[in-house]
């Protein structure tokens, strides 16, 4: 088993075949939009593969530190920031394919028009832990 | 209480339910309830007979599942409520339980889980943590691997091979939480090893007590890696080693030669040389011969191109490596090693940093980004002296 991130980026990723803001569906569409996620994660819980999943708010802080004694330094947020995260989702799986798989799935997500957003997700291998044996 | 002499008893314990009449999924679930119950009581009231316990309130759990199963479903449920005659002590009910677990028709995930917790008694939850995942997510790999095997008749004999294959990931697979998965493996082959006549069960419970035996040297205090050469061998546990090589040396005599006595073997020669320089790589190449023979494994030969390097010097061992595939996990570092151990530290320090990007793993990724500070550093160095007008 392998874990990996499901990545969603508000802004970085490549534009969605069916790109319309999520203001500009109807309420019913938003709400098969979530019922979807849920029952993505539903699932993945079912057949022993869900780890984590989490939403992150757009406005964010960058902070550095400044030196003994100084309080760290703030920024931000930055309008012309490429990447913007704005979620993601672990899971436990046993092949890399299989996670592209669900990858896939969970991009056919329902948005405008009740049809999928095929949004693009970004999959990220995590670094797991060193084999004991090792010649 | 000596929680792996409790966790011991699990496989026989739902071998008995099993017989009473109850099938493998309501028996692994009504004793796993009557073992978290065990670990609540015993440290106050511990029992006089442990296993007559466990199978006393395992049995009364089975039953009130199966009443509460039958009024909610109001169907008929066949269950003897006095124990049958068994069949008898010809099948090993523990032994069974190993080739369920590990049936080929579950993932590899599966099958350490279901392993895990039938086989070797841990809770859900102790499996969640050592796998870092949520419980609720390892609970339904369990259930799901038990439907999966639901079918399978529990009478028959099965696999060793994939029964290895399960032991094998859960002994180099394992993380670092509240339990000890290496330590646990190396348990479920003593126990398998106790009872099955097999050259290969042998050949890994020596390879894993052989790797087991270096642990205390493997990292250092603040979780780095510490390279085979360069480990303290007077931190290996000489007991360890000493059993490792007898089951070893036992299972090479039967002369039915598998990839786990190969690995195994391997490990002992690394093993008896009391300083790196001391190894005989010679042997170790033939017995990566062996390994590539038996398996035709990538990975083997990668680990040859190293001991062919160590043997015959690292031109040759550049030569071997030069017939693999570079893309195969690894093989940059490999190739970073022999061209240093050739005297071009540029070309090493380029590969293991091209290495560290492709490691599968932090403590490995930090390792070879050391070796690539050093030699850049080194490189630095010999600048600086030879500016100051020094000797490099």
């Amino acid at each position: 088993m392998a874990k990996y991130l499901l990545l969603k980026h508000y802004r970085g990723a490549p534009a969605a075949v069916n790109d319309v803001p999520m203001d500009q569906w109807t309420p019913e569409e938003v709400a098969a939009h979530v019922q979807y996620m849920e029952d993505f994660a539903a699932r993945l819980e079912g057949t022993g593969e869900f780890v984590d999943s989490q939403a992150l708010s757009p406005e964010g802080t960058f902070v550095r530190y400044d030196g003994e004694g100084r309080p760290p330094v703030t920024d931000g947020p930055f309008a012309e920031t490429k990447d913007l995260i704005a979620g993601w989702m672990v899971i436990d799986v046993d092949t890399p394919e299989r996670a592209l798989e669900l990858a896939g799935e969970l991009s056919a997500a329902p948005g405008a028009g009740g049809r999928p957003i095929h949004e693009w997700l970004e999959v990220r291998p995590f670094l797991g832990a060193p084999p004991t044996i090792t010649e | 209480m000596d929680e792996s002499l409790l966790r011991a008893l699990i496989p026989t314990v739902i071998g008995i339910l099993g017989r009473r009449g109850a099938d493998f999924a309501a028996a692994e679930d009504a004793v796993q309830d009557a073992l978290v119950e065990a670990v609540r009581v015993w440290p106050d009231d511990p029992p006089r007979d442990p296993r007559a316990w466990l199978v006393a309130v395992a049995w009364r759990r089975f039953l009130d599942a199966v009443r509460a199963d039958t009024s909610r479903q109001r169907r008929e449920v066949r269950v003897d409520l006095e124990p049958p005659p068994g069949p008898g002590a010809e099948v090993d009910d523990t032994l069974q339980l190993y080739f369920l677990c590990a049936h080929p028709s579950l993932t590899p995930a599966s099958a350490v889980a279901l392993t895990l917790r039938a086989v070797g008694g841990l809770t859900t939850r102790q499996i969640a943590q050592a796998y870092l995942v949520p419980e609720a997510t390892m609970a339904q790999r369990i259930s799901r691997a038990k439907r999966t095997v639901s079918g399978v008749r529990f009478d028959q004999p099965g696999d060793v091979g994939t029964v290895l294959r399960v032991l094998y990931l859960v002994f180099n697979e394992g993380y670092s939480g509240d339990v000890d998965l290496a330590a646990e493996a190396i348990r479920l082959a003593r126990q398998l090893a106790a009872r099955i006549e097999h050259e290969e069960v042998a050949g890994l419970l020596a390879l894993m007590l052989l790797h087991h035996a270096r642990r205390p040297a493997r990292t250092r205090p603040d979780g780095s890696l510490v390279p085979l050469a360069e480990q303290d061998r007077s931190r290996w546990d000489t007991q360890l080693i000493a059993e490792g090589v007898d089951v070893l040396q036992a299972a090479l005599a039967r002369d039915r030669l598998g990839e786990f006595q190969a690995q195994a073997a391997i490990a002992a020669l690394h093993a008896d040389a009391r300083t790196a320089e001391e190894t005989d790589w010679v042997q170790i190449v033939e017995w990566y011969d062996e390994l590539v023979r038996l398996t035709g494994s990538p990975v083997a030969r990668l680990n040859r191109a190293v001991a062919v390097g160590e043997a015959d010097g690292a031109r040759a061992g550049l030569a071997a490596l030069a017939q693999l595939d570079p893309a195969l996990p690894r093989h940059a570092a490999v190739a970073a090693y022999l061209h240093e151990r050739d005297g071009d530290p540029v070309t090493a320090a380029r590969l293991y940093a091209d290495a560290a990007r492709a490691a599968p793993n932090l403590p490995e990724r930090d390792h070879l980004t050391r070796q690539a500070a050093r030699l850049n550093a080194e490189r630095r160095g010999r600048a600086e002296g030879r500016r100051d007008g020094r000797q490099p």
